[in-house]
């Protein structure tokens, strides 16, 4: 398609508009992508990345690398593709969560639904390690996640139906019973950990705050075969989670099976929630604020919000997570921070922007 | 067809439709009047199917609502509710486009030729990239009956008619546009098609309805062709007006 004809669609037909923005995230997500490869507390290298990149398609695999390709191909380049996938995934989780809301300030974070999933998680690993692990064995890794959408499911199921009235979603209800929810999960969380001993847990600022510290190749496969799965049911939600915009019965005379949209919504928050909570923790306020810019530049439309919102996603998290490695270097700040000090004032000029609708 | 067998409807735990038996043909537009509270919305979401009756049921060309697909039944009608809000940034375009892909034109490539002519008959011309939540009340109204229109499709296609159901079309238009867009759905019933429309304007209902459906606390007052069924009687029992004060002469 010719950048002329992408351009000249009729007018008030921005899908044009989402296949620029898509094409540009691409190739910003792979400049911030080699820029996180390059960046690390020995400074800005990015000619030993450039030279350590070749070595990924060697034939003699990890062996025989040198010191620098090991730190960027070993260390720096599963944290970056973690960064990618989980940046992916909680942006789509906002835009899905939204859309199904009917709202723009319906976040999984702000609603109690990472909150649940990482409750569910922490459980698992507070009170089932040591059986898990003696009768999975290796599997006991696969549990964490699987419990973490497993919890974020039941989350997003509970607080649909109470928000919920014959087809009508109160915007209020929905934020208030998010707030009790993520009270509540926090609070067992917390009790979780206190109970806990220091092996079962990383750390608590990991369930508090979300960090990409401990990026594995095995956490990057788990993570991309829950995204997988929230990118297989897309095409089916994304004209579905368009007519819902009108309301219910709008959707359904539209001939939308409304009730499967609702079930794959929730599946697919669930999923992409509980792949980056079992991952990186409960990292905030991506879901919220990737979706919203972008509906400012394509439109609501889910076709294209939902695939430049994983691109956007994807850059937002693995640049912050080159914030959160060098800012007090040779520490760490978690991530979660970052994401927080962005989005927190994010959230609250467009609660103020919003303000008639969540008019209580 | 649309046969609708002694339905009932409770909402709320009362019951707001009580034992309605009705059935429409296509050419033939009626219309529904009656009092607020009296259970016309109720009684058009039954018929379509967004209210699952308590007793009775309805059945769409000779099939139960039920046994219909989703996506046969979008392409043989359209609905337009009562109330339209949308929490999204949409551009004219864009809220009818949703339309354009449920409906049985399925001409994608002929999307902007389409939507531009139904602008037109609605009077919107150049409206295309202007946002949903930047118009006028009735400019909305009209942008919604615009997506509906686009839906809809011709009267008639392949020997069975496409049927449009309208709740309180006119609400908040001015009377040029109140014309204007009962016309529509008067071709599109002359033309074979099957129309359904709630209407508050007693003149109106009269002078553009075959048939005339009088609802009232829950039930069918009356129903037959207007001329018949509009007496000043009627209008005083129904409605507790002097019928002299409603109707022109
Ligand atoms: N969701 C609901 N739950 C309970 N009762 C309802 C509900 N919707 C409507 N009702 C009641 O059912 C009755 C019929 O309502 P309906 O909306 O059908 O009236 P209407 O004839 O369309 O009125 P209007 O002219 O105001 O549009 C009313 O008494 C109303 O209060
Ligand atoms: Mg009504």
């Amino acid at each position: 398609m010719s950048l002329v004809a992408t351009l000249s669609r009729a007018p008030g037909d921005r899908s044009g508009h989402a296949v620029l923005v898509a094409g540009v995230l691409v190739a910003v997500a792979l400049v911030t992508a080699f820029l996180s490869l390059a960046v690390g507390p020995t400074g800005f290298t990015p000619l030993g990345a450039l030279r350590a990149l070749p070595g990924l398609f060697s034939a003699d695999g990890a062996a025989g690398r040198t010191a620098e390709a090991m730190i960027v191909l070993d260390i720096r380049l599963p944290r970056t593709v973690l960064g990618l996938v989980v940046g992916a995934a909680l942006a789509m989780s906002g835009a899905v969560m939204q859309g199904l809301f009917r709202n723009p300030l319906a976040d999984p974070g702000l609603v109690g639904v990472t909150a649940g999933a990482g409750l569910a998680a922490v459980t698992v690993i507070v009170l089932g390690a040591g059986a898990l692990g003696a009768v999975l064995g290796g599997l006991a890794f696969y549990a964490l996640p699987l419990a973490a959408f497993a919890g974020g499911l039941v989350t997003t199921t509970l607080l649909y139906a109470i928000a919920t009235r014959q087809g009508r979603t109160s915007v209020a209800t929905m934020l208030l019973a998010g707030i009790a929810i993520a009270a509540l999960a926090g609070a067992a969380t917390g009790m979780l950990i206190f109970v806990s001993d220091d092996q079962q847990l990383r750390d608590f600022t990991f369930w508090t705050l979300g960090s990409l510290t401990g990026a594995s190749w095995e956490k990057v496969w788990v993570a991309s075969a829950f995204l997988v799965v929230v990118v297989a049911v897309l095409p089916t939600l994304s004209a579905g989670l368009d007519a819902l915009l009108l309301g219910e019965g709008e959707a359904r005379h539209l001939g939308i099976p409304v009730q499967l949209v609702k079930r794959l919504s929730v599946f697919a928050v669930a999923a992409a929630v509980g792949a980056s909570v079992a991952v990186a923790g409960p990292i905030g306020f991506v879901g919220i604020v990737v979706p919203h810019l972008l509906r400012l530049v394509i439109g609501p439309r889910h076709a294209g919000l939902l695939p430049t919102s994983a691109l956007l996603g994807a850059v937002l998290l693995v640049g912050a997570d080159m914030v959160a490695r060098t800012i007090v270097a040779p520490a760490e700040l978690p991530i979660g921070i970052v994401t927080a000090i962005l989005g927190a004032p994010f959230f609250l000029w467009l609660l103020l922007r919003q303000r008639s609708i969540v008019d209580l | 067809m649309l046969e609708a067998d002694a339905i009932s409807v409770r909402l709320a735990g009362r019951e707001v439709l009580r034992d309605v038996s009705l059935t429409l043909v296509p050419g033939e537009f009626t219309v529904i009047v009656g009092p607020n509270g009296a259970g016309k919305t109720t009684l058009l979401r039954a018929l379509v199917g967004d209210l699952p009756p308590s007793a009775g049921g309805v059945r769409f060309d000779g099939t139960r609502l039920d046994d219909w697909h989703g996506r046969d039944l979008a392409r043989r009608r359209a609905v337009l509710s009562q109330s339209q809000h949308l929490a999204f940034p949409f551009t004219v375009h864009e809220v009818i486009a949703l339309g354009l892909r449920a409906g049985n034109t399925g001409a994608k490539n002929a999307g902007a030729g389409l939507i531009a002519g139904v602008l037109a008959r609605v009077d919107l011309v150049g409206y295309e990239a202007r946002f949903y939540q930047q118009l006028s009340g009735g400019e909305q109204q009209r942008v919604q009956l615009a997506r509906v229109l686009c839906q809809l499709g011709p009267p008639v296609l392949d020997g069975a008619a496409n049927w449009l159901y309208l709740d309180e079309p006119t609400a908040s238009l001015d009377i040029r546009h109140q014309f204007q867009i009962l016309d529509l759905a008067r071709q599109h019933v002359t033309a074979g098609g099957g129309g359904l429309a709630i209407l508050h304007d007693l003149n109106l209902a009269a002078d553009y309805a075959d048939r005339l459906i009088v609802v009232s606390g829950g039930r069918l007052a009356a129903d037959g062709p207007p001329a018949d069924v509009l007496t000043g009687a009627l209008i005083e029992d129904v409605f507790g007006v002097d019928a002299s004060r409603v109707l022109r002469a």
